[in-house]
């Protein structure tokens, strides 16, 4: 380390100067750190104002009647909620931001393989991103047919429905391309000596979201593009009016639409497999069970789709095999939730905020699965779907998996990205609030699901009040947790030397090196020769 | 500090990632296409009778010529990714010129083909179309989506090989570094794919 001291100086990447400087040398950057930063920037403002739209809902709920919005408002209002969650938070989220800041270090590489394609994705992000929210202020008003955009509905609407799909079908774009990149990049860039059964495990789940980006995203980009020609050109693909078919449209959504809750997933799955390993110090339990059961998910993920539409009209034979196969999903998840447990046991156990952030994943996450196979079975999906069951249970698991696991990485790499330390207690604080009021507000929904509330109404009947203030209050609760949680992140204070390097003793390669990392993150390509959590 | 973020892209040349990368956008492509052809099938399996009177409306003659042409396309364009290699500059241009001069034969009888349909007040969104019974409105209505995005891949090809077209002149693209010919070049097969799909589905059905 001695005549390394001259390097101590070498600008790191959020000091550098490029050609540009400025904003410009970030919009210009093909830098992949720099990079994940402007998507978790632009993920966070679209985030924050998501959490907005939802509150406003809860508080219309908060009675039975009219409170603060009228129905078409209201429909608006989730609509865009869900576009906004889904499309421009929790699809790219752990990816986009994550996976660009730290999967080529994980891999010990300098950069993705296509960098200026990587910023290219991101343009084509903002630009859908501007597109989705235009929609809720040009035209004929915001759409209000939820963000599924189901046939025949959303061709009749007179609401803004072609901008909305325009711009999914631009983000769908973005994604796919961060996948190409992502996938090539661990085919060609894997630093010597790290073998495929040497990655890290959050490299692997990245690698299983790419193929999923690849393969699903096209389909629903066409049927996007059917919707759009429908609209403009009145040629009809979905409207039974002139022979078209709704159902066929619900097929080419799921297609995709499920296995995006895949690409929302895994990626967390992965970090939460980071932070489990590093804070036990201890060598991960099953890696190559680990492995198998993220391309497993990817996979058996692709042919569940058809578990969303139970009541829309299908013969017995598929919904039966339908129900089969999402099923078997359970089997890979189950592996993981195992794993983790047993790689905790006889662990040294660091009880720091990532970890507390893990924990909780994996306790909303069970619940959220666990009420998955309530959905995913025949008999009890009739009773509750399209109830305020199945939100509950999409929150717990969109929410309660990538959101903590989004957090959770935040506070895991936080020092990693900026070289600053928070305040570890109120960091804690912070997630105590939330995740008290996190169940607060959705765990109700449960129940008033099972008595029969139906969702995406502005309005209930009196049985359902004393539950929905509950849930009401809980996203207040939610919301101050949420408030702390960022507010001292960004009151976090600079740190130095191994404080910020490698705080939790990681064993991964982005631990090996400076806070914040350097242009090209390594002085020299480093050699592995050993497993990637080597713990003593 | 002469390090900039622009400037390692050119560094790290690796024509093997590239190639990767365009196979793995070939597979979104294809995909992309898969999902018409279910939409096609389903309303094929439900109006049999309906897609095969209006496919009598199409000219096969039409669709053979640009069958052949898009053939003898991929063929050319085979050819110039070889010269390349070869060191054969003028080979290599005369090939793409031929291939973008094909690609726009293509184009021009599909201006024709389209053309006639819309003189005769058969488009999308006309009055005819909506006086059309469910299955022909179908039919039409795939036909011109399919091959309307089909065409639009057609141009997206055009560009990529002029830009390589132009690109072997200054001498960009060589022997030792041709991977966007070739990128453009596998672009075009499957453009060129994709529509041997198309002419039996629209053209050849009875």
């Amino acid at each position: 380390m001695v005549e390394n001291t001259e390097h101590k100086h070498e600008p790191n990447f959020l000091e550098y100067r490029g050609k540009y400087t400025g904003l410009m040398g970030w919009l210009t950057s093909t830098d992949h750190k720099r990079i994940g930063l402007m998507y978790f920037y632009a993920m966070m403002t679209f985030f924050l104002s998501g959490v907005v739209m939802g509150l406003l809902m809860k508080l219309e709920l908060i009675s039975p009647g009219e409170q603060i919005m009228g129905a078409q408002t209201y429909n608006g209002l989730f609509t865009v909620h869900g576009l906004t969650m889904i499309f421009l938070f929790v699809i790219p989220g752990v990816a986009a931001v994550f996976g660009n800041l730290f999967m080529p270090i994980m891999i010990g590489a300098k950069d993705v393989s296509f960098p200026r394609l990587n910023l290219f994705s991101w343009y084509l992000y903002m630009i859908g991103a501007m597109v989705v929210l235009a929609s809720q202020f040009m035209g004929d008003g915001p759409p209000d047919t939820g963000w599924t955009f189901y046939a025949p509905y959303s061709l009749k609407t007179q609401t803004n429905v072609v901008a909305a799909v325009t711009g999914a079908f631009i983000l769908g774009f973005s994604s796919i391309l961060t996948g190409l990149n992502f996938i090539v990049t661990m085919h060609r860039l894997r630093a010597p000596g790290m073998g495929w059964m040497r990655m890290p495990l959050f490299c692997w789940t990245l690698y299983g979201t790419g193929w999923i980006q690849l393969l699903a995203t096209p389909v629903v980009g066409i049927t996007f593009l059917m919707v759009i020609a429908e609209r403009t050109l009145g040629i009809g693909f979905f409207d039974p009016a002139i022979g078209g078919d709704p159902i066929l449209y619900q097929h080419l959504f799921w297609i995709y639409s499920h296995p995006a809750v895949y690409i929302m997933i895994l990626p967390a799955m992965g970090v939460i497999t980071e932070i489990v390993i590093t804070f036990s110090r201890k060598t991960v339990f099953g890696y190559t069970a680990m492995v198998i059961s993220s391309m497993a998910i990817a996979f058996v993920g692709y042919f569940v789709w058809g578990h969303h539409m139970y009541t829309s009209g299908m013969s017995t034979t598929a919904r039966w095999v339908f129900s089969f196969i999402t099923f078997l999903v359970a089997i890979p998840s189950a592996i993981k939730v195992f794993n983790w447990t047993a790689t905790l046991y006889k662990g040294s156990i660091n009880l720091q905020t990532p970890f507390y952030w893990a924990m909780g994943f994996i306790f909303v996450f069970m619940i959220g699965g666990f009420s998955g196979l309530v959905l995913g079975s025949l008999a009890t999906d009739i009773h509750v779907h399209d109830t305020a069951f199945v939100v509950a249970h999409f929150h717990y698991i969109v929410f309660g998996g990538t959101g903590f696991a989004f957090f959770a990485a935040l506070h895991y790499w936080y020092p990693k990205m900026y070289g600053k330390l928070y305040n570890g207690k109120i960091a804690n604080i912070g997630l105590v609030i939330f995740f008290i009021g996190f169940n607060t507000l959705y765990f109700p929904m449960f129940i008033l699901g099972l008595m029969g509330m139906p969702r995406r109404y502005y309005d209930y009947l009196e049985q359902f009040h004393s539950l929905n203030i509950v849930s009401t209050v809980g996203s207040w609760i939610m919301a101050t947790g949420l408030i702390i949680v960022i507010v001292n992140l960004l009151r976090a204070k600079k740190g130095s030397g191994k404080e910020v390097d490698d705080p939790w003793e990681g064993r991964t390669l982005e631990w090996t090196i400076s806070s914040p990392p350097i242009l090209e993150n390594f002085e020299e390509i480093p050699v592995v020769d050993h497993e990637p959590y080597d713990y003593k | 500090m002469e390090t900039t973020a622009n400037h390692h892209a050119d560094l790290h040349r690796d024509d093997e990632a590239s190639k990767i990368g365009m196979w793995l956008f070939i597979f979104t492509e294809i995909l992309l296409f898969g999902g018409l052809f279910i939409v096609y099938s389903v309303y094929r399996f439900r109006n049999p009778v309906a897609f095969h009177i209006a496919h009598e409306e199409l000219s096969i003659t039409m669709g053979l010529i640009n069958t052949i042409i898009l053939l003898i396309s991929s063929a050319t364009v085979a050819i110039s990714i070889s010269a390349i290699q070869k060191n054969d500059k003028k080979m290599t241009l005369i090939m793409l010129g031929l291939t973008l001069l094909l690609a726009l034969t293509f184009l021009v009888n599909k201006y024709f083909e389209w053309g006639a349909k819309f003189e005769h007040g058969m488009y999308p969104g006309s009055e005819l179309m909506k006086m059309l019974s469910n299955g022909d409105m179908l039919f039409f209505s795939l036909y011109f989506f399919m091959t309307g995005l089909h065409g639009i891949h057609i141009i997206v090809g055009m560009i990529l090989l002029a830009v390589s077209f132009f690109q072997v002149k200054s001498g960009k693209i060589h022997s030792t570094r041709f991977f966007l010919l070739e990128n453009s070049g596998l672009y075009w097969h499957l453009v060129d794919l994709i529509w041997i799909f198309l002419f039996p589905l629209f053209y050849l059905i009875h």
